[in-house]
């Protein structure tokens, strides 16, 4: 920045001079924080990206009132259902409305087909009373998004079709975003606690507890862990409610990623180690405890946010992965790996096609949590450019 | 240099004990021992074992011993390549698992040197025309192949190729080769078949790789020796190829330590999607059948192998980096 000026009175100068000086001045006393944001704000990837996360984890809050049918009533007599045709117009004006379908069994493929009938007209209305739930796990409520009039929308709306059970794969997929989804974000707290730890010990304290974590975390990196997972989440008792098994998963998961945390946090500890204003710190009688707290994790609590958001994808994919293959979450949990766990194989998705729907959220998701990181990272950096 | 492999040769036996520990404790972590399946078993095919010879039997097999003896006995059958009785099979693990663990080896390093051969010109020519419309077209390319999960692929691509093409891309054989013996032909046939595994699983690496690569290179591009070259009259493709890619070259060796784990870790359930005969669906059923010798000795194999092939690639990088291979010599 250019060196201060001596004070010249101002009515001596030009309109444009103070301006910039007020845009300066504002940077200069400007916080860390409003620095980031200010740069992250620019990075317009970034910003997409986190309305995109932000708009999935409204998903994950009002799954319920979003989901129409019960995601877990399941009939036979609408098994494999393909996404039905919502018709918006009724004689010229919007009212939307779906036609009644009657299902046949194919008498030489045995597959189901599925024929609308003109003659039953289902009006789809917004706003409407239907299955029981609790809103945010307490408040008892019966509220929807969407419904049909006359009828149960169990029984005749099918926004993207059923599955093999004949259950709505649209409300699975909306429950199914809040497992997937909140298994991220307790995995990667988990991996979080577990990484600053152990990094911060190693950054702090150095010397031989530094090299025993270092080789612990450069094995760790050198195994292939689908495998060790897969033996791990295979080793769970079966009688384990869906509860159990879902924090016992998340525990497991939660083991891939603190070794990339831990990396950043060392490496932050180490570089800030030497700062000047550590040195101050210690000068002046700071005690350790005061040091790490007040002065060296706010220095570097950015780049940790940007790591973590960096890991949360990574919980994810292998939430997702160990659930597809059987081993993760099992019915009656709902996750994105258990809806993709109907279309492992070629029959499945010749005969179906639209149970691989679930993989576009997964893929959505994923970019916007690698943008939104790669913006925080950038931003975090109050140095780069 | 002897420093240097001294080091990675200790890391590395270092890495395959800690593997063989975790396998041994994927062997012991389910309820009820191998004593426990097996009386199972033979009562299930309706004979009937007593207390006395299960007993018998458990001592045997040392498993009334504490369980760092029971890692050691494990450790000395393993090494003498004996890996226990794959239950669901009746034979012997070893032969139970065949060549899959090779077919494994062979997807992953076919994986591998996609990966190379794709990312490597992309990479270059994304740095020398940054900005252009082929660099945004291969990051965005890039980020995708970050965002789907490999098994997602293999499903997209398997249902693509089934409803354009009507095939069916799974498999690592043709069928009537799939039982033969090995021969020049089968080995043929193989090739044939793998550019699509190698693809799905080499995706998401490769565009990692691809950002690494143009990054690297453009930290060189910018250096005052290529300006010098430049003015010197050096052909453009000749300047760039010969000096600023090598040194970018150099991350791109170190990376395989990293890439191999993660694409064995993707062949296991990418090798379920495609039904590639690898290890992968052999270790998923045992773990669902809890036949722990065959799942434990997976695990161990694949996790050796990695590290084998990491070694592979430290010895690579001392090979291309003058910078390892000096070292010490000062």
């Amino acid at each position: 920045m250019s060196p201060p000026t001596a004070p010249i009175a101002p009515e001596l100068h030009d309109e444009p001079a103070p301006v910039v000086s007020v845009a300066e001045e504002r940077i200069s006393v400007a916080t860390q924080w409003q620095l980031m944001w200010w740069r992250f704000k620019k990075h317009r990837l970034a910003m997409a990206s986190t309305a995109v996360v932000l708009f999935f984890y409204l998903i994950v809050i009002f799954a319920d009132f979003l989901a129409y049918s019960n995601p877990l009533a399941s009939e036979a007599q609408r098994s494999l259902l393909p996404p039905q045709r919502i018709h918006w117009f009724d004689d010229g004006r919007f009212a939307p409305y779906v036609f009644g379908l009657t299902g046949v069994r194919d008498p030489m493929t045995f597959k189901r087909v599925y024929t609308p009938d003109p003659s039953k007209k289902i009006s789809v209305r917004f706003f409407v009373r239907g299955f029981e739930y609790q809103f945010l796990w307490v408040i008892p409520m019966n509220l929807h998004l969407v419904g049909v009039e006359g009828t149960t929308p169990e029984e005749s709306l099918f926004l993207i079709g059923t599955d093999e059970q004949g259950r709505d794969l649209w409300s699975r997929l909306m429950y199914g975003t809040r497992t997937s989804l909140s298994i991220g974000l307790v995995g990667v707290a988990m991996s979080l606690i577990l990484g600053v730890l152990l990094g911060g010990i190693s950054g702090l304290y150095g010397g031989v507890l530094d090299t025993v974590i270092q080789r612990v975390i450069e094995i760790l990196r050198s195994i292939p862990t689908i495998p060790l997972w897969m033996g791990l989440a295979a080793a769970l008792p079966n009688d384990w409610s869906v509860t159990q098994i879902y924090f016992a998963i998340t525990i497991i998961i939660s083991l891939i990623g603190w070794t990339e945390l831990a990396r950043v946090v060392r490496g932050r500890f180490l570089s800030l180690r030497q700062e000047d204003f550590v040195m101050a710190a210690e000068l002046a009688g700071c005690g350790q405890m005061r040091i790490i707290f007040t002065h060296l994790v706010p220095s570097f609590l950015s780049h940790i946010i940007a790591a973590t958001t960096l890991a949360i994808p990574a919980m994810i994919i292998s939430e997702t992965s160990l659930s597809f293959l059987g081993l993760g979450l099992r019915p009656p949990a709902i996750s994105w790996g258990v809806l993709l766990q109907q279309a492992q194989n070629i029959q499945a998705l010749a005969i179906s096609p639209w149970l691989l729907i679930p993989s576009i959220p997964v893929t959505i998701v994923i970019l916007a949590f690698n943008f939104m990181g790669d913006g925080l990272r950038d931003a975090a950096d109050p140095y780069g450019h | 240099m002897l420093a240097y492999l001294v080091r990675r040769l200790i890391l590395a036996v270092l890495t395959v004990w800690a593997v063989s520990v975790l396998s041994f404790t994927v062997i012991q972590l389910p309820p009820g021992d191998y004593i426990t399946s097996y009386i199972a078993q033979m009562s299930a095919s309706g004979s009937f074992v007593s207390e006395q010879e299960a007993n018998a039997l458990r001592h045997q097999y040392g498993l009334d011993q504490p369980q760092y003896i029971r890692y050691i006995r494990w450790m000395g059958m393993v090494l003498h390549g004996n890996y226990g009785m794959a239950l669901e099979y009746g034979r012997p693990v070893g032969e139970v698992i065949g060549d899959r663990l090779w077919l494994t080896m062979v997807v992953s390093v076919a994986a591998i040197i996609f990966t190379w051969f794709v990312a490597l010109p992309i990479g270059i020519y994304s740095a020398v025309r940054q900005y252009s419309l082929g660099d945004y077209v291969a990051t965005f390319v890039g980020f995708i192949g970050l965002a789907i999960p490999s098994f997602m692929l293999a499903l997209i691509l398997m249902y693509l190729g089934f409803t354009f093409f009507d095939l069916n891309i799974g498999g690592l054989f043709s069928d009537e080769l799939a039982e033969a013996p090995w021969s020049l032909a089968k080995i043929w046939d193989l090739t044939k078949h793998l550019p699509l595994p190698a693809l799905i699983l080499g995706f998401a690496g490769t565009a990692q790789l691809v950002r690494i690569m143009r990054a690297n290179l453009l930290d060189e591009l910018s250096k005052p020796y290529v300006v010098t070259g430049r003015a010197r009259g050096l052909a453009e493709s000749r300047l760039i190829l010969k000096y600023p890619v090598r040194v970018a070259l150099n991350p791109f060796a170190s990376t395989i330590g990293y890439l191999l784990p993660y694409v064995v870790s993707g062949s296991i359930i990418v090798s379920l999607v495609l039904s590639l005969p690898t290890v992968g669906p052999l270790l998923l059923k045992a773990l669902v059948a809890q036949d722990m010798f065959l799942a434990g000795t997976i695990v161990l194999m694949l996790g050796t192998m990695t590290v084998i092939g990491t070694f592979i690639s430290d010895l690579l990088l001392m090979w291309i980096d003058p910078r390892i291979r000096f070292e010490g010599r000062k």
